[in-house]
């Protein structure tokens, strides 16, 4: 990438006793990205992005930022500055200290450092609790405190580890707004590590979802949604029905397979397939109907329905098909009356179109 | 646990036994050299209770002031050097590997399993003019040096009997340290040098100050070590206590002197409850 600001070069970390947590994993960060690490825990993405903030060194590969090579850069030259999970806010030091801090040590002259430490609180509008020690404040105080201490650096890019993971859930959503926003401004790199999908989908402008210390896919969260290029991805991102299938023929354009519970069904694929393949499709692109659909082209299959739960907005409705095949659907509850429309024990169909339907070969 | 108020005999079965043993083995015998320190001596064995404070008047004669004091110095060189000494190691466990942590604890508190007597013995033989020591400085052309019986000898054993007590209190402290405090003054640019005298050092403070008073206090009542180690010059308040109750046989002298010694630790403490309100923030 040529405006890359973050490249990683077949990185891989070892820790002692054999622990392989990042596994030889190459990308690069555009400048001005929100580029979000999404995936389970224990998969290797704090450690990566502990690796770029040089607080963690890597068995072997390269860690280039800005163009210069990072290998022999301690943490603290670094052009990067982190958020951690804990905000580690010091203790023993006001919300206008802990901002200074990075600058002190650094040596910038007392009145720069003074203008910048008030315009970094401005910014994250914490100019009345400038005094303040961080045991009188409330979670989300403390973490802008940390924002606010990051960003007055001036880092090239920010490192963000699950920032939002310990506030509640209100508070979370309108973090999320605000991290948006505020890269908007700073027009900073931000990399945020996170396990929550909504979070990642939401805020990030592209993700690399990380299993098993190795990266699966990088791409942006409609594609993620829509074209994951395997099983682990189709369900780790949203919620999807995987139907195991064996292929029968298949083209340039299109496969046809034996799927568990459908029958022999033909499904647009640009690609080779064979032998045992999953399709996949997602629960809101599926339709309930109470009788047969008209139309040849729809996927259709029928069941009886095994539970309905209620999300005001949604319902989501199980459905038990031929050879036990159980397929999730959300129903849009966009009448007042009637909720899903289906009750439990009630026989329906259930079709979709072709071209919602994936074919995951991996 | 719940109150005492919901389960009173419990409570009073349990608390029973040890207010017993510390009354009737402490606060009388304390209450009792409190009431003699008011005493004059009427024979050798008997003391009669007169509410005089000559004792008290006594034991701010030049003489003993002096002693007091260089009781104070040198039990504070010897904490400064204990905290100096002790720092690394607690330091040292906290990031070794844990499997390594409980025997390098073990190794800090084994001393104490030894007699402090034949501890302080040890030492001599470490020590003394035809010494172990001496003998390895001896084959590189050194010495042989007279290390025994000065106040340097005094101070030397007071680290080494006390050291424990403050790697213990440090360990503590800074194995509870988060290290993401850490962590975040190297990224936001500090060095190692700064991270350790503006983040850990400050955040290590209350296992400090728990450490120094534990060292402190102990060190200026000592009597063992200065009356082993010491010249017939390297005398502490403790020896002096010792021998009012002993050879001087002056037992309100003696104790006019314990209560004076303890009215200095009293000090010491409300010095450092006073510093604790006044770094809030810090738990002191």
């Amino acid at each position: 990438m040529a405006d890359a600001i973050v490249s990683l070069r077949n990185v891989t970390k070892t820790f002692p006793g054999g622990v392989k947590a990042v596994d030889n994993v190459s990308f690069d960060i555009a400048q001005n990205e929100f580029f979000a690490l999404l995936g389970p825990s224990g998969c290797g993405k704090t450690t990566l992005l502990r690796m770029i903030s040089g607080l963690e060194t890597p068995t072997s590969g390269q860690i280039i930022i800005g163009g210069e090579d990072m290998a022999l850069t301690p943490p603290n030259k670094r052009p990067t500055n982190m958020v951690f999970q804990s905000y580690a806010v010091f203790p023993h030091m006001t919300v206008a200290e802990n901002v200074a801090y990075g600058l002190k040590v650094t040596g910038v002259p007392a009145d720069e450092t003074k203008r910048r430490v008030a315009e970094a609180l401005e910014m994250v509008k914490l100019t009345h609790l400038a005094q303040r020690k961080p045991d009188q404040m409330s979670g989300g105080q403390r973490q802008r405190v940390a924002l606010a201490r990051a960003l007055v650096k001036r880092p090239k890019v920010l490192l963000l580890d699950e920032p939002l993971s310990a506030l509640d859930a209100k508070l979370r959503d309108e973090m999320r707004l605000e991290l948006t926003r505020l890269q908007e401004n700073v027009g900073i790199t931000f990399i945020i590590v996170t396990h929550d999908q909504d979070e990642a989908l939401s805020m990030a402008s592209r993700i690399a979802v990380m299993d098993k210390g190795a990266v699966q896919q990088i791409a942006t969260p409609s594609e993620l949604y829509e074209q994951p290029t395997s099983r682990f991805i189709a369900d780790f991102i949203g919620k999807v029905n995987l139907i195991n299938a064996k292929v029968v023929s298949s083209s340039a354009s299109k496969v046809v397979c034996d799927a568990k519970g459908l029958g022999r069904i033909e499904l647009p694929h640009v690609g080779q397939a064979q032998g045992d393949i999953a399709i996949a499709v997602r629960p809101e692109k599926l339709k309930i109907s109470e009788a047969q659909p008209k139309g040849a082209s729809a996927i259709a299959t029928e069941g009886k329905v095994r539970d309905v739960a209620y999300f005001g907005d949604t319902s989501h409705v199980v459905v038990r098909c031929k050879d036990d095949l159980e397929l999730a659907v959300n129903v849009q509850n966009d009448k007042r009356a009637g909720g899903a429309g289906v009750e439990r024990g009630q026989q329906v169909w259930i079709h979709w179109a072709p071209e919602d339907t994936l074919v995951l070969t991996e | 646990m719940d109150s005492w108020k919901v389960n009173p005999r419990v409570f009073w079965t349990l608390f029973t036994p040890g207010t017993f043993w510390l009354l009737l083995f402490f606060l009388i015998p304390l209450g009792w050299l409190f009431h003699d320190s008011f005493s004059d001596k009427i024979s050798i064995t008997e003391t009669q209770f007169t509410g005089t404070l000559a004792n008290y008047i006594r034991a701010f004669d030049a003489v003993y002031l002096t002693i007091i004091w260089k009781s104070v110095w040198i039990s504070a060189v010897a904490t400064a050097l204990c905290l100096l000494t002790a720092y690394p190691i607690a330091f040292g466990i906290c990031f070794a590997p844990a499997k390594w942590k409980p025997l390098l604890l073990l190794l800090v508190i084994l001393p104490f399993w030894i007699n402090l007597l034949i501890r302080t013995y040890a030492l001599i033989a470490v020590f003394r003019t035809q010494g172990y020591l001496n003998l390895v400085l001896g084959w590189v052309g050194l010495g042989p040096y007279d290390m025994l019986y000065n106040d340097g000898a005094v101070i030397i054993g007071l680290v080494y009997v006390y050291m424990p007590f403050m790697v213990l209190p440090l360990y503590a402290t800074i194995e509870r340290l988060d290290r993401s405090f850490l962590e975040a003054s190297l990224d936001l640019g500090g060095s190692q040098v700064q991270t350790f005298f503006k983040v850990t050092l400050p955040l290590t403070m209350p296992g400090i100050v728990t450490g120094i008073i534990l060292v402190f206090i102990p060190c200026l009542g000592s009597f063992l070590t200065p009356a082993m180690l010491g010249g017939a010059n390297a005398i502490m308040i403790g020896n002096v206590i010792e021998d009012q109750f002993k050879a001087a046989n002056d037992w309100p002298f003696g104790s006019a002197l314990s209560f004076l010694l303890m009215y200095v630790t009293f000090g010491a403490l409300a010095l450092r409850a006073f510093l604790a309100s006044r770094s809030k923030g810090v738990d002191v």
